[in-house]
């Protein structure tokens, strides 16, 4: 038993970030500062920033930490490439973002919203997994791929339920509201749009190091285990379908949250925002870039490119009209093909630092 | 998995990697999908008409997608970077096409036609220079390693569809379709559209020119050697690597092909054309069996049926039942209609 006025000792509060961070430590000096800082960053933001932008850059950050650290726990742990995670982004973000819209802004029909959406995520993710995770990994790629289409092209088709192109707009519950103001004992008043940025903040963390929890539990060994050489795990006795299905339920279920995540704090849904293709590539950059298989990865990935996404453009702006005089240059240069450039360094980091950025810290 | 190989093996090396073989159960799936489509749709005249029009797209979909299977099921490479070669196959046809606008508008059959075949060439040429040079520079480095297989190529597909936005621009180009092959021809009740009959003799020609050069030449040999077993080709002193990368010249060539029918089909172009159509070639692949031809060709006019005719009856779940079509092949043959190789 501890109380507050306790001195903590070295030794004691090294073996409690041991457990938060389940022993998987960043392993690595300037890794733990970035992370130290980023974290601190976060949990400062709506200090740090009063801007609308900067704020709901933060938030971005903390929604797709969440997503991308699930999509790692595939890509990275497991070794199988889907496409259809942001299928179960979206299914999280219409999910509650629909049931916000016609049952009311309450937390009741924001959690029976998220209900409904995390069972028939999950129930998708294992029919995926059952169906085509069992003949070839290869396979997985390509159905996943059909079936996150397919989805996307009914959300939006289906324009009388999910509001079609346009998306949904809806209120959230009052808490969390930009209107709301709440007089706090000691710290004076506080927004709604605080309190619903540390939800979404800390449920973020929580997030993460569950997702830290699980890859290296014994599950995850198994996984990596799988990803490294799956005829052997299956010869040790592994059922490698049921690790691989368990992993993709896992992760739907995850990116689900993080749908939900994203519709609370920016009230709207939409296919563009949550369903489109573009979206996940945007999380297929996040996780190389950041490093697979490493979980900071997550971390550090989803930071760079969301900064990098809201500054980067105006940076580009700024290079292409100074180079306006020459043939083609301003065209590269242009804003709108910054993805341009992020796609020929997702390639150059596939072939040079397969490990990203977390995997390149590690090692210096 | 380990069963299921052992036995996929036995059973893909009765089957060659065309159609042949004793297995015509496949090939019933379509008349049979036709006749259920038939009491559904009502009006036999629609009927045939969207028949007839499934048929072109899917000879349309058959030309983009053979190339990809091949080269899937020669090398094990599966490139998700296969739409990047259709979008710029159909912008080299549009870019050969504005300065023949003179051929086009002419209302002669042998000028058109002639514009068109400059178009194709030009729009092959293309793609097989750039299929080459992304064999080269983006997929070799990768041989075996799926994963980065996997994300290389889709790498290669955004850089790819972003330089088509800095080359051609952003916006939505129209297509000109030659005067010649505007318009339907009738016969009785039923109007049949020129450009699908087009579509449907080159998308014939592909087919029976690809199994004659697989069934009757050295060439087409190796290359089905090559694909039920690799390794021993090799030990026979073959350069199977030499044997791919024509492989894959040819794919992305077809692609090119195709890209450009499918823009004259729509009749506009835009950059994201290629990732548009390869949702449905990768159903016909899944369906057909990764590395089949046969497989290919019935998936492909199967994928074309069911989304005319749910396009005629449903279109909102146009995409969904060919999902649909996709899960029941699956649960019928886990491995597509013609597994080849222990794929």
């Amino acid at each position: 038993m501890r109380w507050a006025g306790d001195k903590e000792n070295p030794v004691e509060r090294r073996a409690m970030i041991n457990t938060l961070l389940s022993g998987d430590l960043p392993r690595s000096r300037l890794l733990s500062a970035v992370l130290v800082l980023i974290l601190a960053t976060l949990a400062a933001a709506p200090v740090l920033f009063p801007g609308a932008q900067a704020i709901n850059t933060a938030a971005k950050i903390c929604v797709f930490v969440v997503l991308v650290a699930s999509y790692d726990l595939l890509l990275g742990y497991t070794g199988i490439v889907s496409f259809a995670h942001t299928m179960f982004y979206g299914l999280g973000g219409y999910g509650v973002g629909l049931a916000l819209y016609t049952w009311g802004p309450t937390w009741t029909s924001a959690l029976a919203g998220l209900s409904v959406a995390l069972v028939t995520a999950i129930v998708l993710a294992f029919l995926i997994g059952l169906f085509s995770l069992r003949v070839r990994a290869i396979f997985f790629a390509m159905v996943t791929l059909a079936v996150a289409s397919a989805f996307a092209i009914l959300a939006a088709q289906l324009s009388t339920l999910t509001g079609g192109e346009d998306g949904r707009s809806f209120r959230v519950p009052e808490l969390v509201r930009p209107n709301t103001l709440i007089e706090l004992p000691f710290a004076g008043p506080i927004t709604g749009r605080t309190i619903a940025y540390y939800v979404v903040f800390l449920s973020a963390f929580a997030l993460f190091l569950a997702a830290l929890r699980i890859v290296n539990s014994p599950f995850g060994r198994v996984l990596q285990a799988i990803r490294e050489n799956d005829f052997r795990a299956e010869a040790l006795g592994y059922r490698t379908v049921v690790y691989r299905t368990s992993a993709n339920c896992l992760a739907a279920g995850m990116a689900v949250l993080a749908g939900a995540l994203n519709s609370l704090w920016f009230r709207y849904t939409g296919p563009d925002t949550t369903l489109s293709f573009a979206i996940m590539l945007d999380i297929l950059l996040m996780v190389v870039i950041g490093g697979m298989g490493t979980m900071y990865g997550a971390v550090v990935g989803a930071t760079l490119f969301i900064v990098a996404q809201n500054y980067l453009q105006k940076l580009m702006g700024a290079a292409a009209k100074s180079t306006q005089a020459l043939p083609l240059v301003p065209d590269l240069l242009q804003p709108d093909r910054w993805l341009l450039w992020l796609g020929v360094l997702f390639v150059l980091s596939v072939y040079f630092f397969p490990t990203g950025i977390v995997g390149k810290l590690r090692q210096a | 998995m380990v069963e299921q190989d052992g036995a996929a093996t036995a059973s893909g090396a009765s089957e060659a990697v065309a159609a042949g073989g004793a297995d015509y159960l496949p090939i019933l799936l379509v008349p049979a999908l036709a006749a259920a489509a038939l009491p559904l749709i009502g009006n036999p005249v629609t009927w045939i008409t969207l028949t007839i029009a499934a048929l072109a797209m899917g000879m349309m979909i058959f030309v983009i997608a053979s190339g990809l299977t091949l080269v899937f099921g020669l090398m094990d490479v599966l490139n998700f970077g296969h739409g990047a070669f259709i979008a710029i196959g159909a912008y080299l046809a549009m870019t050969t096409l504005v300065p023949l606008a003179g051929w086009i508008q002419a209302d002669q059959l042998g000028l058109n036609l002639a514009a068109l075949g400059l178009a194709i060439l030009a729009a092959m040429a293309g793609t097989s220079v750039i299929g080459w040079a992304f064999e080269r520079v983006i997929i070799m480095p990768v041989y075996g390693q799926h994963l980065k297989q996997i994300l290389i190529t889709t790498g290669g597909l955004i850089v790819t569809e972003q330089l088509i936005h800095v080359v051609w621009g952003g916006d939505q180009k129209p297509m000109p379709l030659p005067t010649a092959l505007r318009g339907a021809i009738t016969i009785g009740d039923v109007a049949v559209e020129k450009f699908r009959l087009l579509a449907m003799v080159v998308g014939l020609a592909v087919f029976v020119a690809m199994l004659l050069v697989l069934n009757r030449t050295k060439l087409g040999l190796l290359i089905r050697a090559g694909v039920e077993n690799r390794e021993m080709v090799e030990a026979l002193g073959y350069r199977i690597r030499r044997l791919f990368v024509a492989v894959f010249v040819a794919g992305s060539a077809l692609a090119g092909l195709g890209g450009t029918l499918w823009a004259l089909y729509r009749e506009t172009l835009t950059a994201g054309i290629g990732s548009e159509v390869i949702v449905l070639v990768f159903i016909v692949i899944i369906i057909g069996g990764l590395g089949s031809i046969g497989g290919c060709f019935l998936g492909s006019v199967l994928v074309a049926q069911m989304a005319n005719y749910t396009g005629y009856l449903a279109s909102k779940v146009a995409l969904a039942s060919n999902i649909l079509l996709m899960v029941i092949i699956l649960m019928w043959r886990p491995q597509g209609l013609y597994a080849v190789g222990g794929r």
